[in-house]
């Protein structure tokens, strides 16, 4: 049994109707109300700044409240030719390469190890889903914390494992080169429990008849996992890969938290840079440009993605 | 169908109890400015940056405030040093129902947009609340105005100066007969100096904040008078100055004279450990080490920063206090706002004495109060040797040039990047700064 979710076919569901008796047509407008709340949140809050921040991305709108005059595509010209927006866009573009990977392989083998776990499970799940809801506040304080060079924790151990010496502690955050990776690994251990859930969820899916028919034929674990769990797991794997990479887009807090986009620029990604731009620099209006140009590849990201996975579905 | 091992759901149901609680609790505290007393008290809602050892003293004058006005309910809210406060600053002014009053630092007044984002002070008012306009230092309250307007009222000159360890001190024969500090001159005898108090400590000779190298850039660059003057799209720079700065950070470092890695509070923490003899910081600190030295023994003092190109000076700012643009002005409020400015300018000998800073209001600092206080007598002349960060948009304290050039320090002090590579860096990062848009003129 595969988890099929096909829609059924609108159409001649509605031609199966009998048509002889027509509906009263019941004026009823209660259920309008039921949707008024949110709508006006999400008008307020998601259409009206998306419309907004389009027309200020053609006027050099500023935070100081000078009166904004209209531009053009200066800005969008401006965006296209501007080096340090590429470099954050390549960094956004480089954690998500450096983490998504992570985030796949490790909740895979993390659900595969708890679905087999019978006594320890509870305690496993547990422990693997609980960074997930720490703030992500208090995951950047503790992590830096493990990352000081002198007398933090991963330090310490490498140096009581005799990995490195105390004289030459490793710089962690504050190294061009290690800043991104160890960025990438406190962020794997605070949002791998969500993607494990998903798995572990979709393991249990998974009749146990396969396994046991599987068997009879003299398949081994190995020849179980490869022919039988990851093939049966590749829709929530795709599903996990889609929020990853749109996760991974949007990148900010890990970094505006514990490096400030240092060092050398080596971790500022896309929305660090707008909200540079925006709020440090007080243009606005740029900072629109930035972001629709974010938006725009956003977009095109998710839609190859789409097309890519229905059609293997298909 | 077999019987599955039931889903991870009465687990999650639970952390996600735990987590929605959490949540709504931060969402309860976040409101807790929102939260306009209900009482007749009038209502001061003042956003400040001191977040560091300072605070505390600020946090004590408020209580004191408080006790003698009883009718003024003085809402104060401490943000994030830098970058976080200023931003927030602006975006409350440029919707007009931000903070009544808020501290600044009189570097930033310019790059804050007074003419949009600031009301101005009047005279007369100040007068009336018992201040005396003409009795600050002449430069200091030339800098508060801007197109004629006075946007800011000064609250103190603070800088880098020079902490040391007494018992070190003693130790490499560092010390004048009556305890304070061997004055040196020029960087070999400083470097001397080091080289012994390393010996002693077994770590460093001296503790800096690799973080905020600007400060220590600027003091340097400008013992040797070098300048910085900023043009339409072009600036202009002492190159070999600069790079005679850079190359102190860089040799220091080198040498194991001072870490090649430490942020603020750690830099605050080899001094208090024992790990260096000196400690190059902002004055602000004293309450810090104080505090340290009752609890654990720590024989310091503080004096000026050492000469190392022909004189003592010292990069330095001024908090002051601004008032955000609001949309209009309750006058019970108004009144109550520089009511509060104006007490915590007469009793700011308790912010000097307490955080280290120098009263900006004279008839404090003339006291024979104030003038006996110690160590403040000892690094006294900081008032005349300190510099104000060059006046552009992107300058001054946590701003834009003092953010991108310590990036390039930090490098600098964690040698990777050498001196010339930090002088090319930090000219790109000047010039791109440079070439942005000016958004306050």
């Amino acid at each position: 049994m595969t988890v099929h979710t096909e829609a059924p076919a609108a159409a001649p569901a509605a031609a199966e109707r009998p048509p002889r008796v027509p509906a009263p047509r019941r004026r009823s407008w209660t259920g309008l109300w039921f949707v008024l709340p949110f709508f006006a949140a999400y008008a307020l809050f998601l259409i009206w700044p998306t419309f907004l921040g389009l027309y200020y991305s053609f006027t050099d709108k500023s935070l100081t409240g000078r009166t904004p005059s209209w531009i053009g595509l200066d800005n969008w010209a401006e965006a296209l030719g501007d080096e340090r927006a590429w470099n954050a866009l390549g960094n956004t573009a480089v954690f998500t390469l450096y983490s998504t990977p992570p985030l796949v392989v490790l909740s895979i083998v993390f659900a595969l190890m708890v679905n087999r776990a019978r006594r320890a499970g509870w305690f496993l799940r547990l422990a693997i889903f609980a960074p997930y809801v720490i703030p992500v506040s208090v995951v950047t304080i503790i992590w830096t914390w493990i990352y000081q060079p002198d007398g933090g924790i991963l330090n310490h151990y490498l140096e009581v494992l005799g990995v490195q010496s105390p004289d030459a502690p490793t710089i962690w955050l504050q190294d061009e080169h290690r800043a991104m990776w160890a960025v990438v690994i406190t962020t794997v251990w605070w949002t791998i429990g969500f993607n494990f859930l998903l798995y572990l969820a979709a393991l249990q899916t998974i009749p146990q008849d396969v396994y046991e028919a599987s068997a009879i034929d003299g398949a081994n674990w190995w020849r179980q996992l490869w022919s039988i769990t990851l093939p049966l797991l590749k829709r929530t794997t795709a599903l996990v890969i889609v929020l990853q990479l749109i996760a991974s887009l949007r990148i900010f807090d890990q970094m505006y938290l514990m490096t400030s986009g240092g060092p050398n620029r080596a971790t500022e990604v896309a929305i660090h840079y707008i909200y540079i731009a925006g709020f440090e620099g007080y243009r606005i209006g740029y900072a629109s440009a930035l972001s629709y140009v974010l938006f725009v590849l956003i977009m095109i990201v998710s839609i190859v993605q789409f097309r890519l996975f229905s059609r293997k579905e298909a | 169908m077999p019987n599955h091992p039931p889903p991870p759901g009465p687990l999650t149901r639970r952390t996600l109890l735990a987590g929605s609680a959490a949540a709504a609790g931060l969402g309860l505290t976040g409101c807790g400015s929102l939260a306009v007393s209900l009482s007749d008290k009038t209502v001061v809602k003042q956003w400040n940056l001191l977040a560091g050892a300072d605070g505390a003293i600020m946090t004590e004058m408020h209580g004191q405030f408080e006790a003698e006005h009883p009718d003024v309910d003085l809402q104060a809210t401490t943000l994030g040093w830098g970058t976080p406060f200023y931003t927030r600053i602006v975006m409350g002014a440029s919707g007009g129902n931000g903070a009544d009053v808020a501290t600044a630092h009189v570097s930033r007044i310019k790059s804050l947009s007074p003419a949009t984002l600031l009301d101005p002070f009047d005279l007369k008012e100040i007068e009336d609340a018992g201040l005396d306009p003409d009795a600050f230092p002449a430069e200091l309250w030339d800098k508060c105005f801007v197109d004629g307007e006075l946007y800011a009222i000064p609250l103190d000159t603070h800088a880098l100066v020079n902490y040391y360890n007494r018992s070190v001190c003693a130790e490499i024969g560092a010390l004048n007969p009556d305890g304070t500090l061997l004055e040196t001159t020029g960087v070999e005898d400083y470097f001397d100096v080091l080289r012994a108090a390393k010996e002693v400590t077994g770590q460093y000779g001296t503790s800096l904040d690799t973080f905020g190298g600007w400060r220590q850039f600027w003091a340097w660059y400008r013992q040797a008078d070098g300048e910085m003057a900023f043009g339409d799209g072009d600036y202009e720079m002492d190159d070999a100055k600069a790079l005679q700065s850079i190359e102190v950070m860089y040799r220091m470092a080198e040498e194991g004279l001072c870490p090649t890695f430490a942020d603020g509070a750690q830099c605050a923490a080899n001094f208090e450990n024992g790990a260096a003899g000196f400690v190059q910081v902002g004055n602000w600190e004293i309450t810090r080490f104080r505090a340290f030295s009752e609890a654990q023994g720590l024989d310091f003092s503080m004096t000026e920063m050492p000469d190392f190109f022909g004189n003592r000076r010292t990069q330095g700012d001024s908090h002051s206090f601004i008032l955000p643009h609001h949309n209009s002005w309750d006058p019970e409020v108004r009144r109550a706002t520089i009511e509060y400015v104006a007490y915590m300018l007469k009793n700011s000998l308790q912010w000097g004495a307490g955080a280290g800073h120098t009263p900006a209001y004279l008839p404090v600092t003339e006291s024979a109060e104030y003038q006996a206080l110690e160590p403040n007598a000892e690094y006294s002349g900081v008032v005349d040797n300190v510099q104000l960060d060059p006046e552009v948009w992107f300058s001054g304290s946590g701003a834009r040039l003092f953010d991108e050039a310590g990036t390039v320090f930090q490098q600098v002090y964690a040698l990777a990047l050498n001196p010339e590579e930090a002088l090319a860096l930090l000219k790109e990062r000047i010039q791109d700064l440079v070439s942005l848009p000016n958004p306050v003129d």
